[in-house]
C-alpha cells in the first residue's frame, strides 16, 4: 500500500462525517413532518384506498403534505401513478 | 441502548445522596430493572396488580439492599400492555409523590404504549442515546413526543425539562472518525448535555451481577453517572472522559497495549 492509499483510506473511513450528515437531513425532514396536522396519514390512507380501486399504487406513492403560509394552508396532494 | 442501565444507576445515584427514590419499570412483558437490580428473587407483586387494587403499593414496592433509601417497582410480565391506564399510573405517581423526592420511570424501547406512559407525568426526560444513526433518530422523535404528547405539553405547562445523557461513548472511534461526536450529536438532537456514558466493560460486568454501575466508583462509567446525577440535582460538573487515554510507554508494557 503506497503513502498515497493511506492517506486516502483514511479520509473514507470517516463515516461519522456521513452519519451526521444523513442525520442532519432526515431528522429535520421529520421534524417539517411532526407539524402536520394529526388528520393528515388518516387521509393518506383513505386516499390511497380510493385510488387503489382505480390503480395498483404502493403506500409511499401518494404522498400529502399540509403547508402552512400567514393567511393560508396548502394541501399538497402527489401522487405516482406505476408505468403502464 | 442503555435506559435501563441508565434508571438503575441514576436512581441509586439520587437515593445515595439521601433522596427517597422509586424507581418504576414500565416494560409490561419484559421486566428487566428488577434484574438489573438484583431483586429478581424478591417479585411478588407488580405495577399492574396495585393498578388493579390487587395489591397495595407497600406490598408491591421492593426495598434495595445496598442503599435503604431506594425502592424498586417492578413491571409485570404477564399481562398485556394496556394493563397501564393513563388513570392507573397517575394514581400509582399521586401516591408516590407523596412520599418520595424522586419518581424515576424506566421507559421501555419504541414509541408504543408503555414509553408514553412512562413519559406522559414527567416533569424531567433524560434522553439516552448512543453515538449510533438509528439511536440518535430515534431520541428525536421521543423529544418531539413529549413536546407534544406528555401532560406538560397538553396542559399547555411549562414543558418537560431535556437532557441527553450519551453512553456506550468510545473517544477512541471519535478520533479516528468512526463514531458521531458529543458534539454532533448535541448539534442534532439541540438538547443540553447531561453527561457522557463511557463504553466499558464495567458496564457488563456490573450488570452480570446486578449491579448499578454508579455502585462502581472506582470505574470511569460509574463515575461518569455520579456527575450525570449530580447535575441532574443542579450541581456544575465538568464533563469527563470525553476524549481517548493516551497510553504511556510503561501502561502499554503492562497492560498489553
Amino acid at each position: 500500500m503506497s503513502l498515497l492509499d493511506y492517506f486516502r483510506s483514511k479520509k473514507s473511513n470517516n463515516t461519522a462525517n456521513v452519519a451526521k450528515e444523513r442525520l442532519q437531513i432526515i431528522v429535520a425532514h421529520e421534524r417539517g413532518q411532526r407539524e402536520q396536522p394529526d388528520y393528515l396519514p388518516q387521509l393518506q390512507q383513505e386516499l390511497l384506498a380510493v385510488i387503489r380501486k382505480y390503480v395498483q399504487i404502493s403506500d409511499d406513492m401518494v404522498q400529502v403534505e399540509v403547508d402552512r403560509n400567514d393567511s393560508c394552508s396548502v394541501l399538497e396532494l402527489n401522487v405516482t401513478l406505476p408505468e403502464a | 441502548m442503555g435506559k435501563t442501565t441508565t434508571s438503575a444507576s441514576i436512581s441509586t445515584g439520587l437515593a445515595k445522596r439521601g433522596h427517597k427514590t422509586v424507581v418504576i419499570d414500565f416494560d409490561v412483558g419484559l421486566r428487566n430493572l428488577d434484574l438489573i437490580m438484583n431483586c429478581e428473587r424478591r417479585v411478588v407483586y407488580d405495577f399492574v396488580n396495585v393498578i388493579q387494587g390487587e395489591a397495595s403499593l407497600n406490598q408491591a414496592l421492593i426495598r434495595d439492599k445496598r442503599v435503604d433509601t431506594l425502592y424498586i417497582l417492578p413491571a409485570s410480565q404477564t399481562r398485556e400492555k394496556e394493563a397501564l391506564t393513563r388513570e392507573g399510573v397517575e394514581k400509582i405517581i399521586n401516591e408516590l409523590s407523596e412520599t418520595f423526592d424522586y419518581i424515576v420511570c424506566d421507559s421501555p424501547a419504541g414509541i408504543e404504549h408503555g414509553a408514553l406512559m412512562a413519559l406522559y407525568y414527567a416533569d424531567e426526560a433524560v434522553v439516552v442515546t448512543n453515538p449510533e444513526v438509528s439511536s440518535v433518530r430515534d431520541s428525536d422523535r421521543i423529544l418531539g413526543i413529549l413536546q407534544s404528547k406528555s401532560r406538560r405539553a397538553e396542559m399547555g405547562q411549562d414543558p418537560v425539562k431535556e437532557h441527553l445523557l450519551l453512553t456506550r461513548y468510545n473517544p477512541a472511534r471519535v478520533e479516528k472518525g468512526e463514531m458521531l461526536s458529543v458534539g454532533d450529536v448535541e448539534e442534532i438532537l439541540a438538547i443540553p448535555l447531561l453527561g457522557v456514558i463511557p463504553e466499558s466493560q464495567i458496564v457488563l460486568n456490573a450488570s452480570n451481577q446486578g449491579l448499578p454501575v454508579i455502585l462502581e466508583g472506582e470505574s470511569d462509567a460509574g463515575q461518569a453517572y455520579d456527575d450525570a446525577v449530580a447535575r441532574l440535582l443542579g450541581e456544575e460538573r465538568e464533563h469527563r472522559f470525553m476524549s481517548a487515554q493516551k497510553k504511556g510507554f510503561f501502561s502499554r508494557m503492562f497492560k498489553g497495549g
